[in-house]
């Protein structure tokens, strides 16, 4: 965030000050956005379904093919929306958290972390029950988050934005092989396990999303609770500490809410990157850098992104679909570099 | 003056002699461990041969069982293991001189992606054989080795600005890739493994060839640059008061790199982390005495040979030998993060 903001200009005031009615109409139109998309993600795909159909599909009956498909869609966009907005919101706190603009849970290796845990689960412990996964995946993200930190923290000048992408994407790669090594021993897991690592919502069922929704109630209520808390932090850690607020207690709680949204949302959908990264640039452009709106906004947006993402594989290959992560890294990793070249690097 | 200067010039002398015989007996070192290897992965397998009847398959008698197992089994794919670490040690060697950085290795900067992405693209999709998948690879690693240059480039490229863009554009390639892969009719994992991570299985003569060729023709116009390359690390500008003509330079330097790495992944795909590992390796053996370029080739053939044969038999089960050097690797790739972070470096 500081090194995107800190220059000093009229356009932070402004921001910093937008009106509380813009705020609400921006948050009204990303709501009315998200429900359209979810009707289209229920309405499209290999076989695009009418509006009668749609209704009749919602109440129950599953009576033509049209009906079953819009029976079947409908875990799946619930999913979509609930894996975008964690990942949304935990990339807005990420970025609070460590005042980086580059941070996102794919590109800082947490999401690398909950998948390496939760392969080294089903691989080396016999773990198999999907809560067992959810525990372990929120464990590993945790454990990757730390370390990263520390490794990106490292040496001269504490964890810059570039240093921190870095140590976050060298080490992605590293467990990214690691992961490989254990899976394909396993051939009865290894096929399902290559689309899991692409990061899809392709799976989804109401016993998946029944499992998922406590501990993403939990990550987006301490997330929530610590935007304004993220409000100091975001003026340095001596004014933060200055104005009362325990500053490493609350990059805790806060990172603590990131982790468990993340490690929730990868052992259900996969390690997806990139969602993180973009929504809460996006988010500040039209709400401000508030975090008690910019949080809930980045859940929205991220939601309408992630399910967008999906309706936009299974429509453009039809009739075959696109996993949701390589459109996210499609459209992600573009907007990656741009805040790549925007940074300012100090070269020996 | 004369008298004070004449012990120091053979000091000088002394310790560069001392150093280039020091050179060449490590560079003659993992010749013989690259040779040994070599006859270590062409014995071993399900049936043991002894080297005797090796030689006699080698000079094309015809020996009952060894014959097929080692002639069309074990020989080329022991061929295709050296000369394929040979060309990814080489060109990862080259960038990493070139950028000045360890990290720019081009399987960390997505060359190696661009390369396997093309080649999967090719395969799957156009249902182009040999030449034409090289040709693609060449194509698109260039393609990305020029867009990450130049993406990156703002006042001079700054080594860390062009690695992050590198793996920003190695994610969107390698999700490229898991899209190609998942367009194949026949979706096998063995198929996806090599374009993800690098395998041997199935190395055919054909393809052997090609990586031969290709290392004969541009393994000697890299060679041929090397002096020059190794004047580029001290910087451009002291390069360039070298008499070191920078960006013709650089563009053979690239071309030829490029080449030597795509051809071998159009060949095995993107053997993971040997183009990144093999320079700091031969760097660490060898010291600061002239050109990585053969030292850190020797050292890729080697750790892919030895990896075929850890991925082959020290398990129950067959690891392609991407997998092998993937875990190999990682650590490493880490460790070299956290020295870099420590010395301050601005990385």
């Amino acid at each position: 965030m500081t090194q995107l903001d800190s220059r000093p200009g009229p356009g932070a005031a402004v921001d910093r000050r937008r009106p509380a009615r813009v705020r609400t109409l921006w948050i009204l139109a990303a709501l009315a956005a998200l429900v359209l998309i979810m009707i289209a993600s229920v309405a499209f795909g290999s076989r695009i379904v009418g509006w009668a159909d749609i209704v009749a599909g919602v109440r129950g009956q599953t009576d033509t093919l049209a009906q079953a498909a819009v029976v079947k869609r409908i875990p799946r966009t619930f999913l979509a929306v609930a894996v975008g907005a964690a990942l949304g919101l935990a990339g807005a706190v990420m970025q609070g958290v460590t005042r980086n603009p580059l941070a996102d849970p794919g590109i800082l290796g947490v999401n690398m972390g909950a998948s390496l845990a939760v392969v080294t689960g089903i691989v080396s412990f016999g773990l198999a029950s999907a809560a067992g996964y959810i525990w372990v995946a929120i464990l590993g993200a945790a454990v990757a988050a730390v370390f990263v930190y520390a490794v990106g923290s490292l040496g001269r000048g504490g964890a810059t934005p570039l240093k921190l992408a870095l140590a976050g994407a060298a080490i992605s790669a590293a467990l990214a092989s690691l992961i490989s090594a254990f899976v394909l021993p396993r051939s009865d897991i290894a096929t399902g396990f290559q689309s899991w690592m692409i990061g899809g919502v392709g799976g989804a069922s109401y016993d998946s999303l029944r499992l998922v929704l406590p501990f993403l109630a939990v990550g987006f209520a301490v997330s929530l609770l610590s935007a304004k808390a993220l409000n100091s932090l975001a003026l340095g850690d001596d004014l933060a500490a200055g104005l009362g607020e325990r500053v490493a207690v609350t990059r805790g709680v806060a990172a603590l809410g990131a982790v468990l949204l993340c490690g929730a949302s990868t052992a259900v959908a996969g390690p997806i990157a990139f969602v993180g990264l973009v929504v809460p640039h996006f988010c500040r452009l039209l709400v401000g850098l508030d975090h008690r709106w910019l949080l809930p906004f980045s859940a929205l947006i991220g939601a309408a992104l992630l399910t967008a993402a999906d309706v936009v594989g299974r429509v453009v290959a039809r009739p075959q679909e696109i996993d949701v992560g390589i459109i996210t890294a499609l459209i992600g990793a573009p907007f990656f570099i741009y805040f790549v070249r925007r940074q300012k690097v100090r070269e020996l | 003056m004369s008298t004070s200067l004449s012990p120091t010039l053979a000091a000088v002398t002394g310790s560069r002699v001392r150093r280039s015989r020091r050179r060449a007996l490590v560079i003659g070192l993992l010749a013989t461990l690259v040779v040994a290897a070599y006859g270590v992965n062409l014995m071993v397998g399900e049936t043991f041969y002894p080297p005797s009847e090796i030689w006699r398959v080698i000079l094309g008698e015809t020996v009952p069982g060894a014959s097929f197992t080692v002639g069309e089994l074990r020989l080329p794919r022991a061929t295709l293991a050296a000369l394929a670490g040979f060309c990814f040690g080489m060109g990862g060697v080259t960038f990493q001189t070139m950028l000045r950085n360890p990290l720019a290795s081009p399987d960390v900067i997505g060359i190696t992606s661009g390369a396997s992405a093309a080649a999967a693209f090719a395969i799957v999709v156009l249902g182009l054989t040999e030449t034409g998948v090289s040709a693609f690879a060449i194509g698109a690693g260039l393609a990305v080795a020029i867009i990450v240059y130049t993406l990156s480039f703002r006042d001079g490229v700054a080594g860390t600005r062009l690695i992050l863009i590198g793996i920003g554009i190695a994610a969107m390639l390698d999700s490229a890739t898991a899209y190609v892969l998942s367009q194949a009719a026949q979706w096998d994992l063995q198929q996806a493994q090599r374009w993800l991570t690098g395998s041997l299985n199935g190395a055919t003569w054909d393809e052997t060839a090609q990586v031969a060729l290709a290392l004969l023709v541009l393994g000697p116009l890299l060679l041929g640059q090397a002096r020059n390359l190794f004047m580029l690390q001290l910087g451009d500008d002291t390069a360039a008061a070298l008499g070191v003509r920078l960006e013709r330079t650089r563009i053979v330097v690239i071309v030829a790199a490029v080449g030597l790495l795509a051809f071998a992944t159009a060949a095995t795909g993107p053997i993971a982390f040997v183009a990144f590992l093999s320079g700091p390796i031969a760097a660490r053996i060898i010291g600061s005495a002239g050109s990585l370029l053969v030292p850190a080739g020797l050292v890729g053939a080697l750790l892919v040979l030895v990896a075929d044969l850890i991925g082959q038999y020290a398990f129950d089960i067959r690891y392609p030998v991407g997998v092998v050097t993937g875990v190999l690797g990682a650590p490493y790739l880490v460790y070299l993060l956290i020295r870099t972070n420590r010395a301050g470096g601005s990385l």
